[in-house]
């Protein structure tokens, strides 16, 4: 067994010519909470995907404890998804159910426990999350933060060896934030699993994470632990953890000259 | 496993459903007067058909007694050979009368059966030796025209007999 | 002007190409949805959830258009036939339009219209909120779970649904012909009886409304599966459903028929 629960080998991918992806090189560690950050748009959210076999890569390879994913058969992706966990970005709850329905749906589906045992492990998980007196309401009656605190649940209703987050921060208030920041860190230790969190919001990103990758313009252009990043003269990472309007990643979109565009081809 | 409200709603659905189905058969369909019991066929040979149809009524006394089962034309003697499919009930004498009514008006045809008198019964297979074509409106009205054309010539009004 | 045309027929041929393309797709999704069924039949009361929706909630539309299209196929045959002596022949005329073409084709239209798009709008959603990507993420096929055993339930409940369609149109073509305008209830039936044929006409009906039941359920299920993940992309694919099915069941019943009639 490799220390890498996870690994990213040389991973290129890319739609219809466009690689979004060039030769991509990471490592997830057992046991660490590690963060991707970048920019909207510099492909995070598909690098989940391709670990979690939805996609497959043009070039390199992904391993999932040792075996290579886009190789599998269906019924291979399915025993390796079988060890992951998902929050995906706006909770995508089951509407159709209630609260102890969905966090129940992964352990109907896997198991053939009965009733009373599932019923003991969704409290068990939704008390984890604090929204055990929640368990009957319907999956639409839930705020924004705590219905994703309830696809937490269903995410590591089997106890996952990886817990994987798009974007768990959008669009969350302070409190729901700080919340659910905890409960990253304390399920992921708990469940001695490991987790990577896509994201990027820095400040609260930094205050709990192990590692953090940078990935712009399809490579990774950063890695290190938050403190060493923070100090770090990269000039991307520099813009991106101090938030600078303008730098590598350029304010403007590219357009023609400014002057001459005002002046609509007038001589001066 | 518990049971919903949702599963009473679709039992009654699909018990409704199957009571229709079962109510089309019944009442608004033929299922009830189509004779489900065994059968045997016999032939008959007509010169004309006029608008038979398969699975045209066969009546005796003007009760359904079979079925008609297929119609072919017989190249050798340029007639119309006509399969009948009778109830094994009720057995007919060899010397039957077989012809063609139209019921009602304009209605559809049938094929009327008229028991003879003897002692033998038709069996499978046999055919009907005395048989009356269907009445074909143009010739009777043909035939209409003759005669009172003949009429204004002579007063004695000429019968015709229809051939066997 | 000339460039005009040629963009003219690019379009067309594009849109065509397009909607070949789309059928392809269409006819996969078919066959996985056939190859995934186990799952609806092992367990049942996946299947039995989504008969109540799409044909119990269906039952009120059905039953009540039923009855206005019987007791107007009533009111207008009357009024032709008695025109020729043939008023009894009322039964009949009621009875054959409903069992043969209407209570099938009416009925289809119908579902299209209610259970349809109610199936397109909820799987199109349930992908735009990534629900279908978190199932396979679980390790729950989509289709398997979701689209199959809707796809039963509108095959099931289909000929339920137009035969309780073709019953209660003779009730209401009978109530309307007896007690109202006073054809004989002796007639009305015995007519009926004799002139609509078990295996020919009801049997027949109830092939096509199984045909029908199909068509919509898949076209309603692949529109939804096939949106585009915004809230634009379902309402478009919501309206495709109708269009297509109405389309899909008005040629199916010519094709139908006329292999029937023969």
């Amino acid at each position: 067994m490799t220390d890498n629960i996870v690994e990213i080998n040389n991973l290129s991918f890319g739609y219809k010519g466009r690689l979004l992806h060039k030769g991509i090189n990471m490592s997830f560690a057992r046991g660490k909470v590690i963060a991707i950050m970048g920019g909207s748009g510099s492909g995070k959210t598909t690098l989940l995907r391709l670990i979690g076999g939805q996609l497959k890569p043009v070039h390199g390879e992904v391993r999932v404890d040792g075996d290579v994913v886009h190789e599998q058969d269906r019924d291979g992706i399915y025993r390796l998804r079988r060890k992951m966990g998902m929050l995906f970005q706006m909770g995508a709850l089951f509407t159709d159910l209630s609260v102890f329905e969905n966090v129940a749906f992964p352990i109907r589906e896997h198991t053939n426990l009965p009733e009373s045992m599932i019923r003991d492990l969704v409290m068990m998980k939704l008390q984890a999350v604090g929204l055990r007196g929640a368990h009957k309401l319907k999956a639409t009656e839930l705020s924004g933060g705590m219905a994703r605190r309830v696809a937490l649940a269903r995410a590591v209703a089997l106890d996952p060896a990886i817990i994987m987050y798009d974007e768990p921060f959008a669009g969350l208030d302070p409190i729901s934030m700080g919340v659910i920041c905890n409960l990253i860190r304390s399920l992921n230790d708990a469940l001695g699993a490991t987790s990577i969190v896509v994201t990027h919001d820095v400040k609260e990103t930094f205050s709990f994470v192990d590692y953090v990758y940078f990935v712009s313009q399809g490579v990774v252009v950063a890695e290190g632990t938050p403190d060493e990043l923070r100090k770090s003269d990269l000039p991307f990472v520099h813009q991106f953890v101090h938030g600078e309007a303008d730098g590598p990643v350029p304010f403007h979109y590219p357009a023609p000259d400014y002057k001459r565009d005002m002046l609509r081809g007038h001589d001066v | 496993m518990e049971r919903t409200t949702i599963d009473l709603w679709v039992g009654i659905f699909a018990a409704a459903g199957a009571a229709a189905i079962f109510g089309l058969a019944m009442k608004v369909g033929n299922l009830t007067t189509t004779s489900i019991g065994e059968t045997y066929a016999v032939t008959a040979a007509f010169e004309n058909i006029g608008g038979l149809k398969p699975r045209a009524p066969v009546k005796s006394a003007g009760v359904v007694v079979g079925r008609v089962d297929g119609i072919e034309f017989d190249s050798t003697n340029y007639e119309a050979k006509v399969t009948l499919k009778l109830d094994k009930r009720y057995p007919f004498p060899k010397d039957t009368f077989a012809s063609i009514y139209t019921a009602g008006l304009l209605g559809e045809q049938y094929v009327g059966l008229d028991a003879g008198g003897d002692t033998n019964s038709l069996k499978a297979g046999d055919k009907i030796m005395h048989t009356q074509d269907a009445v074909v409106l143009e010739k009777m009205i043909s035939q209409f025209l003759y005669n009172k054309a003949s009429e204004t010539k002579s007063p004695e009004t000429t019968q015709s007999k229809v051939s066997e | 002007m000339y460039k005009s045309v040629i963009g003219l027929l690019q379009g067309i041929g594009h849109r065509l190409v397009d909607r070949l393309w789309r059928f392809g797709s269409g006819a996969r999704f078919f066959f996985y949805v056939l190859i995934y069924s186990g799952e609806s039949f092992r367990r049942l009361h996946l299947t039995i959830r989504e008969i109540y929706f799409t044909g119990v909630m269906s039952l009120i539309i059905i039953l009540v258009s039923a009855f206005f299209v019987g007791m107007v196929l009533a009111l207008q045959g009357y009024n032709t036939l008695q025109r020729y002596g043939s008023s009894e022949a009322i039964g009949v005329l009621v009875a054959l339009s409903l069992v043969r073409e209407l209570g099938p084709v009416v009925t289809a239209l119908l579902f299209a219209g209610r259970a349809g798009t109610a199936i397109t709008a909820e799987i199109g959603l349930m992908k735009a909120t990534e629900q279908l990507s978190a199932m396979e993420m679980m390790a729950v096929s989509p289709i398997a779970r979701v689209v199959a055993p809707r796809f039963w339930a509108g095959v099931i409940s289909m000929p339920l649904l137009a035969a309780l369609f073709s019953m209660v149109g003779v009730l209401g073509g009978y109530l309307v012909a007896v007690p109202l305008i006073g054809v004989d209830n002796g007639a009305f039936w015995s007519q009926m009886q004799a002139n609509v044929d078990f295996r020919a006409d009801i049997v027949n009906g109830i092939i096509k409304s199984c045909v029908f039941g199909v068509a919509c359920t898949m076209i309603a299920l692949f529109e939804g599966y096939d949106a585009p993940p915004t809230a634009e992309g379902v309402s478009r694919a919501t309206t495709r459903t109708v269009v297509n099915s109405s389309l899909a069941v008005l040629g199916l019943d010519f094709v139908m028929t006329s292999f029937m009639i023969g």
